[in-house]
């Protein structure tokens, strides 16, 4: 038996009039959903994927110097090369110095090998003197680093459209004159210092915030509401008063001559002329992130101890389990996805801090996102601070995978 | 022999603020083996009482024995007392299997010895086959039962249990009721229960004490409670009742004549009040009232009918009589079919003795 279509009044069948009445429905939904679509797709994911592209993106060199990646195809790479790559150096030079736009190679170059900015300059500042034919001999005349044949590598090393160089420098690693991969050397060796250093003080930040935020968010769980009222308010605080202002006083409390200082040399811990150092060196940058970020452990913690009946308690204790067992058995386990979530938001947004290590790291105390800023502002090598916050992007998600295989990410609470 | 006081309150009070005394000399001793309800309206400090004696609260003067020694010092995990939560108190993240396990596991039970009593905890509550499952995938009397097994599954001599039924549905609270009082008989263990639900105390308790105001009104059996209120409190709270206020006139015996509030005069069992001029509230069960009585009774009225509520197995009258307009009747469902309707007037007897004259409310 066939089921027969049911009409609506008009004659059309059922299905379809119920989908045509839906299809405004869905449209004003969606409708609805995309500024925000729109909002995202342009803050986030454009600008995401502008890093990544820019990360890797390396076509600028070969765009400048076109005659004369075309002219090293044919050179082995060992000796000098012979006149046509030097003839298709000057052609380049030339049309950049016309151009003016010569600058941008001196950086660039420079970044794959230091003393091509000297080198650079001085030959285009001779280039009108250069005679047609043997430019060879002229080259070398000019500055005897065309003579060395590792200039010449770096040149070439400089050529790939794409490359992941700038990924390598992030690990103080290098492609050398053969293009394998290397360490960079000994006393270049900073990025790893500065990843362990962000690492680490993320880790410990998290620590200190979980140890403090933990008794505090089950006080405010517990208390009469009038009191954890008024302590939410002391946590929340903070999150009211600008980040700036908040490290500022942060750096009035902790300089040599500040507060703290005086009540150790009040206490008798140190004298007066041997003034412990709390600023601009990682204590300072401890001190100030745990304040700053503990009150993203609170609320996570706060929100899921609130939820805990304190009946459990009572019961694991009428069962014959000391405060102490009742506490690891049944409240601690219960309270894993807010502690959970807390950690990963400290870690996460500990990690990727930049304005307080800013003001109050110092040279020793500040972390791989100042360096980021540093490759931004300062040294214009956009590409290496992308590298760097592509990086950063990768730990986290790394960070979330793995606690995603150990607690499960459904075991999250925000609230 | 069973010790008649293996739970004892001596004279205990109990205030949270220094100013106001929730429990007020409670004296109350518990028989082994027993099973006692504490019965009131919320805020009679019958809770309370029972997180004392659990040992989550102190008693601010007094003692509590629990078989012959002081428990004020013992804190509630050295106590051994089996408790069960208004909320089950389950704890969430655990299996049944693990929740019943905790008691014996900080007790150092080995494993094989664990696996036996927890089966037979579940077993008791008929619930085997039920270990994987977790708090949460149960409905809510299957973690009833989960939360009595628990409370027993370590043997402790005594269980208390605070409104252990409040979340349930009627048919599930009801069936709760018969199954929590067949393993209170069929393991002997003492039960202390809290509830502020009338039936659940009688159907369920040997003995019922009904607190009101920090003080226990009535301790005694359902029946001995229903039947012989000593106080107008009592009467009120437990069962349905008639009050009529008035004054004692005469008094002979075991019977009084009570002039009401409203000039007529009735005959009543003096309780309380027991001398003339004596304030007075008499009180009547509905059911001890007939219409049209055969034989005869000392108490003899007219009154006319107000109201006539159908509840299926009976129906209830609302009589206006002797200047109370909210007098109840029950009329049992029976064929012969009496004609009642409203606005009718009907006789209503009933026995002196029935009629309790209790103190003035």
């Amino acid at each position: 038996m066939s089921k027969e279509q049911i009409l609506s009044s008009d004659g059309i069948p059922l299905e379809q009039s119920l989908k045509k009445a839906e299809r405004k429905n869905k449209l004003k939904a969606v409708l609805l959903v995309a500024p925000l679509f729109l909002f995202l797709l342009i803050i986030y994911v454009f600008p995401i994927g502008d890093m990544l592209f820019r990360s890797v993106d390396d076509r600028m060199i070969t765009k400048m110097l076109p005659n004369t990646f075309k002219a090293m195809e044919k050179w082995d790479g060992r000796d000098l090369p012979d006149e046509p790559v030097y003839k298709a150096i000057y052609d380049d030079l030339k049309y950049l110095k016309e151009n003016k736009t010569y600058g941008k190679i001196i950086a660039r170059l420079n970044y794959e090998k230091s003393g091509f900015s000297s080198l650079i300059k001085k030959t285009v500042r001779k280039l009108n003197k250069v005679e047609e034919g043997n430019y060879k001999e002229q080259f070398i005349k000019i500055h005897k680093r065309w003579g060395q044949p590792e200039y010449l590598v770096a040149l070439r090393n400089a050529a790939p459209n794409w490359s992941y160089a700038k990924y390598l420098k992030g690990i103080d690693m290098k492609f050398d004159q053969d293009k394998n991969i290397t360490l960079v050397e000994e006393d270049r060796r900073i990025y790893k210092i500065l990843w362990f250093r962000t690492v680490n003080v993320a880790f410990w930040v998290t620590v200190f915030c979980f140890i403090l935020a933990y008794p505090i968010s089950h006080l405010l769980a517990t208390l009469p509401m009038k009191y954890s009222n008024l302590l939410m308010i002391c946590v929340l605080l903070p999150f009211w008063t600008s980040l700036l202002v908040r490290t500022s006083s942060w750096m009035v409390l902790l300089q040599q001559q500040g507060p703290i200082n005086d009540l150790i040399v009040w206490l008798g811990l140190a004298t007066d002329d041997n003034r412990p150092e709390l600023m601009y060196n990682v204590i300072g940058t401890f001190v100030a992130m745990t304040q700053i970020l503990l009150p993203f452990m609170v609320l996570p913690l706060y929100s899921v101890m609130k939820t805990i009946s304190p009946s459990l308690m009572r019961a694991g204790k009428s069962l014959g389990g000391t405060p102490l067992v009742s506490f690891v058995k049944i409240y601690f386990p219960l309270t894993i996805p807010g502690i959970g979530a807390g950690c990963l938001l400290v870690f996460i947004l500990a990690i990727g801090y930049y304005i307080t290590p800013a003001l109050v790291g110092g040279a020793s105390g500040s972390l791989i996102s100042n360096t980021i800023a540093y490759h931004m502002k300062s040294s214009l090598d956009w590409a290496f601070a992308s590298a760097l916050g592509t990086m950063l992007l990768i730990g986290v998600l790394a960070i979330y995978w793995v606690y995603n295989k150990l607690v499960g990410i459904d075991n999250i609470k925000l609230g | 022999m069973a010790n008649k006081q293996f739970v004892r309150f001596d004279n205990v009070d109990k205030s949270y603020d220094g100013k106001e005394l929730v429990v007020k000399g409670l004296n109350l001793d518990i028989a082994e083996g027993e099973f006692v309800t504490m019965l009131g309206p919320s805020g009679s400090g019958k809770t309370t009482c029972l997180m004392m004696l659990a040992g989550f609260e102190t008693p601010t003067n007094g003692q509590i024995y629990l078989d012959n020694n002081v428990i004020s010092n013992i804190p509630p995990h050295k106590r051994g007392i089996g408790m069960v939560f208004q909320n089950y108190a389950l704890f969430p993240h655990m299996t049944v299997y693990e929740n019943l396990a905790f008691p014996l596991r900080v007790r150092k039970i080995p494993k094989d010895e664990t696996d036996k009593k927890v089966d037979k905890a579940l077993s008791m509550v008929s619930l085997q086959g039920f270990e994987a499952r977790m708090p949460m995938q149960l409905s809510g009397g299957q973690q009833q039962r989960v939360a009595v097994a628990r409370s027993l599954v370590f043997d402790p001599q005594l269980v208390l249990m605070d409104e252990p039924l409040g979340a349930l549905d009627k048919n599930l609270r009801e069936s709760m009721q018969y199954e929590i009082k067949h393993i209170h008989e069929s393991i002997g263990v003492t039960v202390v229960y809290v509830t502020h639900d009338q039936t659940e105390a009688l159907t369920m308790s040997n003995r019922i004490a009904v607190f009101n105001d920090g003080k226990v009104q009535q301790l005694s059996s359902p029946d001995e409670l229903y039947e012989r209120p000593v106080n107008s409190f009592v009467a009120e709270f437990i069962g349905e009742n008639n009050t009529f206020g008035g004054e004692i006139i005469d008094l002979s015996g075991d019977k009084c004549k009570v002039k009401l509030n409203s000039g007529s005069e009735i005959f009543a069992n003096p309780i309380v009040a027991k001398s003339k001029g004596e304030k007075t509230t008499v009180s009547l069960r509905p059911e001890r009232a007939i219409i049209d009585p055969q034989s005869s009774m000392d108490n003899n009225h007219k009154g006319k009918i107000e109201e006539v509520i159908y509840h299926g197995d009976h129906t209830r009258l609302r009589v206006d009589l002797l200047g109370n307009k909210e007098f109840i009747l029950k009329v049992p469902n029976s064929s012969s079919g009496m004609n009642i309707k409203e606005g009718k007037e009907i006789n209503i007897g009933w026995n002196s003795s029935d009629c309790r004259a209790l103190d003035p409310k």
